[in-house]
């Protein structure tokens, strides 16, 4: 019987390496009849149930303009897309054409050698229209390896609803979150915030709220570990141990998203990305009852991230005219004016602000101003690397494994080794 | 085992050509022990080729690849890759045993075999005796006794991260089935994945359940193995229930129970799915076992670290195989041979 499972393990791995190699399709682009043709696959990285479904009828919107091209949408989790796409690069098999590319992943890709540099291609159009916050991530030892397509930032989503039944306002600080949070308990028996602990962007605003950084890259010195950093590592565990916010270890964007979405917890701390997929839920048919604020402040005041999402063409795509055209397409005014109208997704680019859609969308005018005032990360290589160390940690925090003090000093440890030289 | 009877043939056969060979003198110096197997066992050798080829390519390449990674710092930035335009040559270097040094000097290395071997031992313990009972259980006559056999090796059935999924859907803190038949008691919920020992607790409660189906069935055909004369006479002789358990059951299972424990033990050491797919060795590293870090240093942070990774592999081997030697020698001394 051992022998019978052997052999069988043995065929299906042979069988499985055969596929692999086998699954490189050759989609050659023929430009002699100055038509583009070919495949385009496309891997996207938005929120499944919602900003997926408006993105997949836009991709094959490609095709009615160039009617020989093939768009083929592929959706892949935004928690697994950066390890899946590096592998696949890599290995020179199976990576998509165009990539949408998370801000800090742009210029790590981009090091490794996985970008086609865009300068002087039909990918990039009227650069000056860009937002300039939004273009610094995809610039790159001064080439450009993306296009910046949507822009974004953090603020508290809360429930007018529950709000009003327990006779709170909006919290301003992390000590009104702790208030509001206890009388909303003693009132309706819910819990006040949700704070994300599986994901270490999460953490950032209440990092910057206490005037700390993970890295200060302009004379090259780990911050995370700074009193700011132990401090901010303490507000989370105690808004968690205070009961003002409940958190899960595992699993938390589904955990969240429908917490929020059945109204048993009153406030979360999301972006523009969430808005669509909260307005699907139950709490929410009544879509005045989302109330968004800006992201409470620490000691230091307030301060979001800055994020966002850019399509890169990876370089060892069969097909780069095409994904040019392509990348230009889903960035163009009309496409971002579209995804600010059904998603309330930020545009990058400016014209696409002056836009009906855009100017109608009260979620887009309302991060306008976050976003322009938001904490950028340094666009360095790096930057994609260090959440993996920092979530660790922070999620060690909130389930009592370690102390904030441990926790800020074995992430700025693993800083220190990713970063050679820097103190 | 196979080394034993192809040496002892090889042995035998070498006899019978040596007392076949006249002993003249001026005759050419008898051939080298390799081409006599050869000239004896060519039929064999060539019936295995293929195998030892395939097994050379599947596993040996891998594995001689494997070693020398974790000999040097390659990593995802150093690596040899040409994509498209972009051509980059390795630069990675030997370092010799610095990687092995630092793994097991530091701490991660250590705190992290040392759960897993708290694991592995756990898992191994509680399915085997878990195992035995429902085979004893089902080894007599009652109705409906293939059904309840059926319905435990459903566990088995299923694939492996279905299983492991739905798993996940009960330990839920918030919405999962578990809680909610807790707070219909009026109990608490149980953070089952949120909490550094629960999360534990709830991994090893999912492999147990995984695994017990294996053990019962294996255990089960030991069972039906022993001769019944031997219960009887026992019970002539006035021997108890436990006594005959003991004394009959035990030694009977023995050939079949050693065998399980070594594969259930050497699975379990590297059972990657119920990990990875529950808590992905969270919360923080809590449940990390060696085999779910190995795969994060080489696919989950960045840059990835392939040196790492192999080191952490070579030594998963290493502590494998010293394992199943020291287990084997045991046994040997104990009077069992195989």
């Amino acid at each position: 019987m051992r022998r019978g499972i052997t052999a069988t393990a043995l065929v299906a791995a042979l069988a499985l390496a055969a596929t692999a190699c086998g699954s490189d399709e050759k989609t050659e682009g023929s430009k002699s009849s100055g038509e583009l043709s070919g495949t385009v696959t496309w891997w996207d990285t938005s929120t499944v149930g919602s900003e997926d479904k408006v993105f997949k009828k836009l991709a094959e919107g490609f095709t009615k303009k160039h009617p020989k091209v093939d768009v083929k949408y592929v959706n892949v989790p935004f928690g697994e897309a950066q390890n899946k796409f590096k592998n696949a690069a890599q290995a020179g098999g199976g990576a998509p054409d165009v990539i949408r590319s998370e801000v800090a992943w742009t210029p790590e890709f981009a090091d490794l050698g996985y970008l086609a540099p865009l300068d002087g291609t039909a990918a990039l159009k009227d650069e000056s229209d860009f937002l300039k916050q939004a273009a610094a991530s995809t610039k790159y030892k001064d080439k450009t390896y993306a296009v910046p397509q949507v822009i974004d930032s953090m603020g508290i989503f809360y429930n007018k609803k529950i709000f009003k039944d327990a006779g709170v306002e909006v919290p301003a600080s992390i000590d009104d979150v702790k208030t509001v949070s206890k009388t909303i308990k003693d009132k309706t028996g819910k819990t006040g915030l949700y704070l994300r602990g599986d994901d270490a962007y999460w953490f950032l605003s209440f990092l910057y709220g206490e005037g700390g950084d993970l890295v200060n890259a302009s004379d090259k010195t780990v911050t995370v570990d700074k009193p700011e950093g132990v401090k901010a590592f303490k507000v989370v565990k105690d808004l968690v141990d205070s009961g003002a916010a409940k958190t899960d270890a595992t699993d938390g964007w589904e955990n969240m998203q429908s917490s929020f979405k059945d109204g048993k917890v009153a406030m979360m701390i999301n972006g523009p990305w969430a808005v669509a997929d909260t307005l699907a839920g139950n709490e929410f048919k009544d879509k005045t009852n989302l109330g968004i604020a800006p992201v409470p402040a620490g000691s230091a005041g307030q301060g979001a991230p800055q994020g966002g999402h850019n399509l890169a063409v990876y370089a060892g795509s069969k097909n780069l005219d095409a994904s040019y055209a392509f990348v230009e397409y889903m960035t163009s005014v009309e496409t971002q004016a579209q995804t600010a109208g059904e998603l309330n997704l930020l545009p990058t680019r400016t014209s696409a602000y002056a836009k009906q859609q855009a100017v109608d969308s009260e979620i887009v005018g309302f991060f306008k101003p976050v976003v322009e005032t938001a904490v950028e990360r340094p666009w360095i290589p790096e930057t994609g690397s260090l959440f993996a160390p920092l979530v660790t940690e922070y999620t060690k925090v909130l389930t009592d494994q370690t102390t904030p003090e441990k926790a800020a000093s074995a992430t700025g440890d693993s800083y220190r080794k990713l970063l050679k030289g820097w103190k | 085992m196979a080394v034993h009877t192809s040496q002892s043939v090889a042995k035998a056969a070498g006899d019978d050509v040596a007392r076949g060979r006249s002993r003249g003198t001026g005759n050419p110096p008898p051939p080298s022990r390799l081409r006599r197997a050869l000239s004896v066992h060519w039929y064999a050798w060539t019936m295995v080729a293929p195998v030892v080829l395939v097994i050379g390519v599947i596993i040996g390449y891998p594995l001689v690849r494997g070693i020398w990674l974790s000999l040097t710092d390659a990593n995802e930035r150093n690596v040899a890759r040409s994509i498209g335009v972009n051509e980059m040559p390795a630069t990675y270097e030997f370092v010799g045993v610095d990687n092995y040094v630092d793994a097991l000097t530091g701490t991660q290395f250590l705190g992290t075999l040392g759960w897993t071997l708290v694991w592995t031992v756990s898992c191994v313990a509680i399915t085997f005796s878990l195992g035995m009972g429902l085979a004893n259980m089902l080894n007599r006559r009652f109705a409906g006794r293939s059904a309840y056999r059926m319905a435990l090796i459903l566990p088995w059935a299923i694939p492996g991260f279905v299983s492991v999924f739905a798993w996940r859907f009960l330990y839920n803190e918030d919405r999962g089935l578990l809680n909610k038949i807790l707070g219909g008691a009026g109990i608490d919920g149980i953070p089952w994945l949120n909490d550094p020992t629960w999360a534990k607790f709830s991994v090893i409660a999912v492999n147990v359940w995984l695994g017990i189906p294996f053990m019962m069935v294996a255990l089960l055909g030991g069972l039906q193995s022993i001769p019944a004369e031997q219960y009887e006479a026992a019970e002539m002789d006035g021997a108890t229930a436990w006594q005959r358990f003991r004394h009959i059951t035990l030694p009977g299972l023995r050939p079949v129970s050693t065998t399980v424990i070594l594969l259930s033990t050497i699975w379990t050491f590297n059972m990657f799915p119920v990990i990875f797919l529950l808590t992905r060795g969270g919360p923080g590293e809590a449940t990390q076992i060696l085999v779910t870090q190995a795969y994060k240093f080489s696919f989950e942070i960045s840059p990835r670290d392939f040196a790492q990774s192999s080191t952490w592999g070579v030594l998963i081997l290493v502590l494998l195989m010293l394992f199943a030697v020291v287990y084997r020698r045991v046994l040997r001394t104990q009077g069992d041979n195989w």
